[in-house]
């Protein structure tokens, strides 16, 4: 157990001048071509990567980093063109080299890792022959030197049993096994560049952080230097020596990882850092500021400065007349910026951290929504006749309770049961043991088109991915009328208004009712679901991790939404997330799940304070975090989440817990321990001696 | 895999079974009919009475088909009105006939297919790629017969060079290989565009799949991509698609055969259904039904060995 | 409702044909035929089934018969141009009747599941094994040969196909979150299967409809082939095969033409229903 990750050596916090670049990439641009026309997707984007050092390129969706990162690849795939500049890999330029060089330094010299392995690997070779291709190709070995080298290769990347591993195939292996089995194979020749992209996106986030470490393990071993392509800022603080920020395809600003998050110097990465949620800091603290506006189209950039329409500081002509040049800043001389007024920029203060104390308001609501012994087994059927069989309990024994105009947060992993609490709760499916009251009415066992109207019109959902919330073939205004007029009767002339009422609501325009969902951002389908959800006015609304799809700077902005809609219409939210800075943000009671089963509930304050379940421990200590300057205990959990039908007879955690006692783990199903505040936790170890942990977050 | 073999086959019998059904209350719900068929429109209402009453027609439904199933079991698969002997005398060779014809269209078909599929698929939208999915979309489109009419008047009538009909009988003048070309080339035809698009539908996804990126990005050339990479995944899917041409072969072959005289089952078939000869289209309806049936299991299983999801699952 | 969006779409849709030179191709040869067919009384120059017996002598094209005549004298031209008649009104209504049957209970077995589901695709894969002729064989055999009937035998076949197709997409349609929040709203299931989940299975559906009315027609022309379609004398294109095949070796033009005209009309319904499908991939 590590303390810190920000203070891991830094080598080129210091001079990288005194090293030998790597890859230079020298006023780049790259454009696709497609039936609209060119599009010029980096105009211009120039950057040098030393031996050994970690770059991390970050920006929102549709930003141009992936596009970089397969760039420097020369891999474009059909559409896509280098139409400029140059890129110096090793010193040889990589736009002037053939196809056969090519293939020697791809795999070779320069290997990459990708997003989503599973599907980045070849589904109908066996892991081992798919890692042996590499020194076959490169080192030109034969098989049983290559084999050796393969299993060699797995071993280090922390795989159990690597002989049996090689004759796997890739469905056989979890998403962390796979990504750990890419990232072998990119380190098979020893490439002198490691080029990332976004290797952890979809991971578990106890997952994400083991992988995140083993990277930073295999770098100094091999001292390749990295490119690493993220959207979380808070991975790339993890492995980074320098980050870049990009926007619309421009690098806007770069430096060493420190000087950047102290004093970021462009307005964008000033935005983008304060629209994170962090682990320390609740929406009574401080309101997340989303950047306003959206990121202009390809076709239609703005004439100088492209963040100049959305930006906060924007000076007029100054920033719209011209192209903006990079200008360097500060001491060390490797701190670049894209803007006119990098000098002028007051120093970015940063977002209070900490909690407000009173924040529990001040009266205590009643229970909306109750939760008693609630079950929910599906049968899993093998053999022909669907006889056999064994039952996956996704939802197991769980006691819960929401307050009336409350957010109850519900957090874990994926498997953990959430989404199908939510499926119960809505009646999409039925629960099979226990019950769900709303407001003292029993409706866990009531299918959704048995259920009266009343409780239709209590129960609503926001969904989480934006692209299947809504209904390609229906305009927004339909969407809403039809909901007004089956939840709550209104129609005609009435229900038009009510539409309007809607959209205001939810901040969109108000010709958007006759807008389709396909001329839609995420963000504003997320919202227009969000008003269908408030059409019939409900007492309780449940969202499945409705931001998680989003950009940080669409989903801040959503999330004051719910906030704001909470406030003035006191309706009940339960809230389900794997994101623990949101849950942190927005809740004010949470449960954490784990495997079906409730490890522990409590007020917000107390759940994110000693004592801690050792798994909610080990889930704050994963959180990737965007500021250097925050100090987080590190827990690494060895193994994957096990499926659920061979769930610990004892504690669902037992198989991976760090602080595990004994057999009784194993064996016994933990004590739900009750503290006077009404703090729950499951586990043997005594609530006094939880207790004793220090803050994971400091 | 030994139990979904065994749910397969069980599934086939039951399908067996449901058909034969079906075709027996088709053909045989009302009794008087078919003693009436067997005995011509001149016959008398006493005549064919008679009949009915000899041949157990007019016990029910039910017993008479359980009869009738036993018998075809046993091998019995009765009398043919049209050919005036047992079914069992004439289906076999006829059969054995057709079994050449589509076999060797088969044999053409799916390696030729494969080639061509891979071939257009591998780089969607280039000019190979173009011409090959746009004539194989034209050839699907013609007719078996008016492909027989196009491919008559180049070769037999204008260049002479092979005979207009192929009913295997060496002393016609030209000998057996020669007389098939033409009924194999017009099933080629047919059959062929539509396995050559399914094979490039399914190369092109393959092609976009992120696993050929990191094949390609590990640095393996083209070729070693295509063959080690691309082509076993790209055989997945059109795998079961293979087999069902067979389905597809048996409607040809009846087409095909009627436009050569080829004496083959098809014809037969043909030819009894337009002289109402029952037994003979019950029999040949069933057998046609167990080879599809057959070749879609065959296909469910070669999908699952190529598989290795669901091998290992 | 939404019907606005729907018009909008198939509009943008024959709009964006234009950029698809094979998709027009097939248009203007399936556009040619509907045109030859609607105005077949006022094109054709003779009766179809008027026998000109000074044509017997000798039947091979001329002034008078452009195309030639056939072993009855009758006009070929003629003929053609009445048979699209046929073809283009037998196909379409075929393929309407099994899209309406074949989409009702592929979105009943898709969204029902369960029994409903095992039911109907049980009597799918019984229909969908016998291979397409015995099937054709036996109803019309049953049935005898007339235009209804080929009807009818067509729906027998492409009913089973349509309902899969409808059924897969319908099971993964199905899952979409707008179903879910249609259902919180209290929908109906028909209104669900209607409006919520067939819409957005349209663009697959269009390319297979009009692919089907190619190989339907293809069925027509090999009913008539074979003896099974219309009763003579109705001109029909593969009956007209059928008829002067004999004597392909004296005159074979009286097999070529129709031949060529029924190849025309599949093909241009097979590249318009290849040009659908590229389009809808770019959109």
């Amino acid at each position: 157990m590590s303390t810190n990750a920000a203070t891991l050596d830094r080598p080129s916090d210091q001079a990288p001048g005194a090293r030998k670049p790597i890859l230079e990439l020298r006023n780049v641009s790259i454009s696709y071509f497609v039936r609209a026309g060119e599009l010029k997707v980096v105009p211009d984007i120039s950057l040098t990567l030393y031996e050994g050092e970690a770059l991390g390129l970050v920006g929102e969706s549709g930003c141009g980093k992936s596009t970089v990162a397969f760039a420097i690849m020369k891999y474009l795939g059909g559409a896509g063109r280098l139409t400029g500049g140059q890129i110096l890999f090793e010193g040889r330029d990589m736009t002037k080299m053939s196809d056969e060089e090519l293939r020697k330094i791809r795999g070779g010299r320069m290997a990459m890792v990708y997003q989503d392995p599973m599907s980045s690997l070849n589904p109908v070779i066996p892991i081992g022959k798919q890692l042996m291709e590499v020194p076959i190709i490169h080192s030109g070995v034969g098989t049983a030197e290559a084999e050796k080298r393969a299993v060699q290769m797995l071993r280090e990347v922390n795989l159990p049993d690597p002989e049996s591993m090689m004759t796997r195939y890739p469905h056989q292996l979890s998403g962390g096994q796979q990504q750990r089995v890419v990232i072998a194979m990119a380190l098979m020749a020893e490439p002198s560049l490691l080029v990332m992209d976004e290797p952890t996106t979809g991971l578990d986030v106890t997952v994400e952080a083991a992988v995140l470490d083993l990277v930073a393990q295999l770098r100094k071993k091999h001292n390749s230097a990295i490119v690493f392509i993220s959207h979380n800022l808070g991975t790339v603080v993890r492995i980074c020596d320098r980050i870049g920020v990009m926007y619309a395809g421009e690098l806007v600003e770069e430096g060493p990882i420190g000087e950047v998050f102290r004093d970021p110097r462009h307005p964008y990465t000033r935005g983008l850092l304060n629209c994170i949620p962090t682990l320390n800091a609740d929406k009574r603290s401080r309101p997340l500021s989303a950047i306003p506006g959206q990121v202009p189209p390809i076709l239609n950039r703005p004439k100088g400065c492209i963040f100049a329409p959305r930006c906060p500081d924007a000076a007029g002509e100054r920033c719209t007349a011209a192209a903006i040049p990079t200008t360097i800043y500060g001491e060390s001389g490797h701190h670049r910026v894209k803007c006119v007024r990098v000098r002028e920029l007051a120093k970015h203060a940063r977002p209070e951290t900490g909690v407000v104390a009173d924040g529990e308001a001040a009266v205590t609501h009643e229970d909306l929504l109750t939760l008693v012994g609630l079950k929910k087994t599906y049968r899993q059927s093998i053999g022909m006749f669907g006889g056999e069989g064994y039952d996956v309990h996704a939802v197991d024994d769980i006691d819960l309770a929401a307050r009336q105009s409350e957010t109850l947060a519900i957090v874990g992993e994926s498997g953990c049961g959430k989404s199908t609490l939510a499926k119960v709760l809505t009646g999409i499916e039925l629960a099979t043991g226990g019950q769900v009251l709303l407001a003292g009415k029993e409706i866990g066992r009531t299918a959704i088109e048995n259920r009266d109207s009343a409780t239709k019109r209590a129960v609503q959902m926001v969904f989480q991915n934006p692209d299947s919330t809504l209904n390609p073939s229906h305009s927004v205004g339909y969407v809403m009328e039809r909901a007004l007029a089956k939840l709550t009767g209104v129609g005609g002339r009435k229900a038009k208004d009510a539409v309007l009422n809607l959209l205001k609501t939810v901040n969109l325009p108000l010709e958007f009712a006759n807008r389709m969902p396909r001329q839609l951002s995420g963000g504003q389908k997320q919202r227009v679901a969000i008003a269908r959800a408030l059409a019939g006015e409900p007492d309780l609304i449940l969202a499945d991790e409705p931001v998680s799809a989003l950009d940080v700077s669409v989903q801040a902005a959503i999330i004051n939404l719910l906030v704001d809609i909470q406030k003035k219409r006191g309706s009940t939210l339960l809230f389900i997330s794997h994101d623990l800075s949101v849950v942190r943000y927005l809740a004010d009671h949470v449960a954490v799940m784990y495997l079906g089963q409730v490890m522990e509930f409590g007020n917000v304050t107390d759940v994110f304070a000693p004592p801690y379940h050792p798994y909610t421990e080990a889930l704050m200590s994963a959180v990737p975090i965007a500021d250097p300057d925050v100090k987080q205990r590190r827990i690494i959990l060895e193994g994957n989440i096990p499926s659920p039908q061979n769930r610990p007879a004892g504690c669902p955690f037992a198989t991976r817990c760090p602080r595990k006692v004994g057999a009784i783990c194993d064996d016994t199903p933990p004590p739900v321990q009750i503290s006077d505040a009404g703090h729950r936790i499951a586990c043997h170890i005594p609530i006094a001696e939880l207790a004793t942990a220090t803050q994971v977050v400091f | 895999m030994l139990a979904f073999l065994f749910k397969r086959i069980a599934l086939l019998a039951f399908t067996m079974l449901a058909v034969s059904l079906l075709v027996f209350l088709a053909f045989e719900f009302t009794p008087g009919q078919v003693a009436r068929k067997v005995l011509g429109p001149f016959a008398t209402q006493d005549q064919v009475d008679r009949l009915t009453e000899e041949l157990g027609l007019n016990r029910p439904v039910i017993e008479r088909y359980f009869d009738w199933l036993t018998n075809t079991l046993q091998g019995d698969l009765g009398f043919s009105t049209l050919y005036k002997q047992p079914v069992n005398d004439i289906i076999w060779d006829r059969l054995g006939n057709t079994l050449l014809l589509a076999g060797v269209a088969f044999a053409v078909i799916v390696p030729l297919s494969i080639i061509l599929g891979i071939a257009a698929g591998m780089k969607e939208g280039s000019i190979l790629d173009r011409s090959i999915s746009v004539s194989s979309i034209v050839t699907t489109s013609v007719p078996e017969f008016a492909s027989g009419v196009f491919l008559a008047t180049i070769f037999v009538i204008w260049l002479g060079i092979l005979p207009g009909t192929a009913p295997l009988d060496a002393g016609a003048g030209w000998p057996i290989w020669q007389q098939l070309i033409l009924p194999v080339m017009v099933m080629v035809l047919y059959d062929l565009g539509y396995v050559v698009r399914m094979v490039r539908a399914s190369m092109v996804e393959v092609m976009t799949r992120p696993y050929i990126r990191t094949a390609i990005l590990k640095g393996l050339s083209f070729r070693d991509v295509i063959l080690k990479h691309a082509l076993r995944n790209a055989m997945i899917a059109p795998f079961t698609v293979i087999l069902l041409q067979i389905n597809y072969l048996i409607t040809g072959v009846v087409v095909v055969e009627a436009v050569f005289a080829y004496p083959g089952f098809g014809r037969m078939l043909l030819e009894a259904a337009l002289s109402q000869d029952v037994a003979t289209v019950e029999a040949a309806a069933l057998f046609a039904v167990f080879v599809s049936v057959s070749t879609q299991i065959a296909g469910d299983l070669g999908y699952m060995m190529l598989n290795p999801r669901i091998r290992f699952s | 409702m939404s019907n606005d969006g729907v018009i909008a779409l198939a509009w943008n849709r024959i709009r964006l044909l234009k950029e698809s030179p094979v998709g027009m191709v097939g248009a203007f040869l399936v556009l040619f035929w509907i045109f030859v067919a609607i105005f077949a009384p006022l094109i054709a120059p003779y009766d179809p089934n008027a026998n000109n017996m000074d044509a017997l002598i000798d039947p091979t094209p001329s002034a008078v018969n452009w195309l030639g005549a056939d072993n009855s004298g009758r006009d070929i031209l003629s003929r053609i141009i009445w048979g699209s008649r046929t073809v283009l009104i037998v196909a379409p209504i075929a393929v309407i009747c099994a899209y309406i049957i074949g989409c009702l209970l592929g979105l009943m077995a898709g969204y029902y599941r369960g029994w409903v589901d095992q039911v109907i695709n049980r009597i799918a894969d019984i229909l969908l094994s016998f291979p397409a002729i015995v099937l054709y064989i036996i109803v019309i055999m049953k049935l005898g040969p007339s235009a209804i009937n080929v009807i009818m035998a067509v729906i027998f076949v492409a009913t089973p196909q349509i309902t899969r197709i409808v059924r897969g997409m319908t099971l993964e349609l199905r899952e979409r979150d707008y179903v879910a929040a249609a259902k919180m709203r209290g929908e109906t299931a028909l209104y669900i299967m209607l409006v919520e989940i067939l819409p957005n299975a349209r663009g697959p559906l269009i390319v297979d409809a009009c692919l089907r009315l190619g190989y339907t027609t293809i069925a027509i022309g090999v009913l008539g082939f074979l003896g099974l379609g219309l009763p003579p004398p109705d001109p029909d294109w593969g009956g007209m095969v059928k008829e002067t095949y004999a004597m392909m070796t004296i005159y074979p033009h009286m097999s070529l033409f129709p031949a060529a005209a029924i190849t025309s009309l599949v093909v241009g319904f097979s590249l318009l229903a290849d040009g659908m499908r590229e389009i809808s991939l770019r959109d």
